[in-house]
């Protein structure tokens, strides 16, 4: 797993208060993880903390699953 | 319109002398002080370095960590205070129709630590509004009444009350008369204040509200004490679960006292100092008697507001003094802030639970760290200093003001059938 991934993972494990096996590519932050629209607005401002960067809104609403996060951030992050 | 009688079945605390009611009572009858140093942050530079926090409390001992980030202490506390008085109650929540269940809670400020640290994370930043998602309904003073709803699904009338240090008494008086008119069966009422923060120390000393005593925390509120140099800021939360009394008498509650009756007035004079001559103080204690239908001689037991600030106790000895004549040399007057601090929008909450617990227990909770008398309040009258005394209380009446010049008094009565 890339260090991205592990931090991601642990904002996410921080903020929703869930167990880390919980945690898979899949699991989608409303669905299966226990956010409301919040969290969600919360865990896109602490990726954008983490890592530095602006997440446009257009571009977090497409970021619903573990995986989505992950990759968009491999992705943008220089 | 016949009135419907509104009585207490279920109590909890969460105070600067005791983290339940057992702990709270016994605090109350030992003349236990809560002053101590301030431990929730770095009094160092602040005039004032002390305060009555409650002790002990680590949110993840009653709340999971997601839970517990999503609210101000001032929720926490509303909720813990809350848990202990539905137990009590004995309500089944099954049962009982929520429609007909409200929450009407009290907080004088609501998320202070809230506001406070999401302001300072912006203005330290350099100038991007990146404000927490949960800040507004962290903060805000009503959340308390939200969350409690929730966690209960009562879904009946549910609001918070903001009369500053009236706060809760004004929450107790709205709950009674929503029982009293018929609109709701069960309210859980009270209130809850977290505000030992840089912000609410910095503010009232500014402000030069609260005692400067730092060399002896433990004996800086003395309410009536000649050497009194301002109140002691506290924290906590009390609830108290108030219900019809056919209501509670069918399910067969146990019923601590009647909420008897209610005053409210205002000073209309200053937004911080009383009226000198305590014009609005004798007229809520005079409504209140009139709205419980009882004379002034019926009163066992006054809870003064009594913050121990060098006006505030004496503008109010003088309302007792006016509205209860002679009679105001047989009742017994006390300030359990000498005790608790002052817990601003809590402080009407726990001192109700102060006098019900007066009438339970037939005791006189005392005004504690009297050194020294101060000629201008009358040596005739009873202020149960330092000592807890046993007496035969039928009624208690319970005073709270707060800056804005509001006043509210409630009266409580044993309940003998």
């Amino acid at each position: 797993m890339s260090e991205i991934a592990q931090k991601v993972k642990g904002i996410i494990i921080d903020k929703l208060g869930v167990e880390e096996s919980e945690v898979t590519p899949e699991a989608s932050f409303t669905n299966d993880l226990g956010a409301d629209s919040l969290d969600t607005v919360e865990l896109i401002m602490e990726f954008e903390k983490e890592f530095n960067i602006s997440i446009p809104d257009d571009q977090a609403e497409n970021i619903s699953t573990v995986g989505q996060a992950i990759s968009y951030l491999e992705e943008n992050i220089k | 319109m016949n009135k419907r009688r509104v009585v207490v079945t279920g109590l909890g605390a969460l105070t600067p002398i005791g983290n339940n009611i057992q702990e709270y009572k016994q605090g109350l009858a030992n003349g236990v002080s809560g002053a101590a140093p301030i431990t929730r942050f770095n009094a160092e530079k602040f005039r004032t370095r002390f305060a009555c926090e409650v002790k002990g409390y680590d949110p993840v001992d009653h709340f999971d960590r997601k839970e517990a980030r999503r609210m101000d202490p001032f929720t926490q506390y509303a909720l813990i205070a809350c848990d202990e008085a539905i137990k009590d109650s004995g309500l089944n929540l099954e049962s009982i129709n929520s429609d007909r269940a409200g929450v009407i809670w009290g907080s004088g400020i609501g998320g202070l630590r809230t506001f406070q640290e999401e302001v300072s994370t912006f203005s330290n930043g350099e100038g991007n509004p990146r404000f927490n998602p949960f800040f507004i309904p962290k903060m805000i003073a009503d959340i308390s009444a939200g969350y409690i709803s929730i966690k209960y699904g009562f879904r009946g009338p549910n609001f918070v009350t903001v009369s500053a240090c009236a706060s809760a008494t004004n929450a107790l008086v709205d709950a009674m008369t929503y029982i009293r008119t018929g609109i709701a069966d069960i309210i859980i009422s009270g209130g809850s204040e977290a505000a030992v923060t840089e912000a609410g120390i910095g503010g009232f000393n500014a402000m030069k509200a609260l005692s400067e005593r730092n060399d002896s925390p433990e004996t800086a509120s003395r309410p009536f004490d000649k050497d009194r140099d301002g109140f002691v800021l506290g924290e906590g939360s009390g609830a108290l679960i108030l219900e019809d009394y056919e209501h509670a008498k069918a399910r067969g509650a146990k019923i601590y006292a009647e909420l008897l009756g209610g005053g409210m007035s205002a000073d209309a004079h200053h937004i911080t100092a009383p009226h000198p001559d305590g014009i609005g103080a004798s007229k809520v204690m005079e409504n209140a008697l009139r709205d419980a239908n009882l004379k002034p001689q019926d009163v066992d037991y006054i809870n003064v507001h009594g913050t121990s600030t060098p006006l505030g106790d004496v503008s109010e000895t003088l309302a007792i003094k006016n509205i209860f004549g002679e009679h105001a040399y047989d009742l017994n007057i006390s300030s359990t802030k000498s005790m608790t601090g002052h817990l601003l929008g809590a402080a009407g909450a726990i001192e109700a639970i102060a006098s019900v617990l007066a009438i339970e227990h037939q005791f006189v909770p005392p005004t504690i760290n009297h050194f020294t008398d101060d000629e201008s309040f009358d040596a005739k009258l009873d202020f149960t200093f330092n000592q807890a005394q046993e007496k035969e209380i039928n009624v208690a009446l319970s005073n709270t003001f707060g800056f804005g010049g509001h006043n509210v008094s409630i009266i409580f009565q044993k309940v003998t059938d």
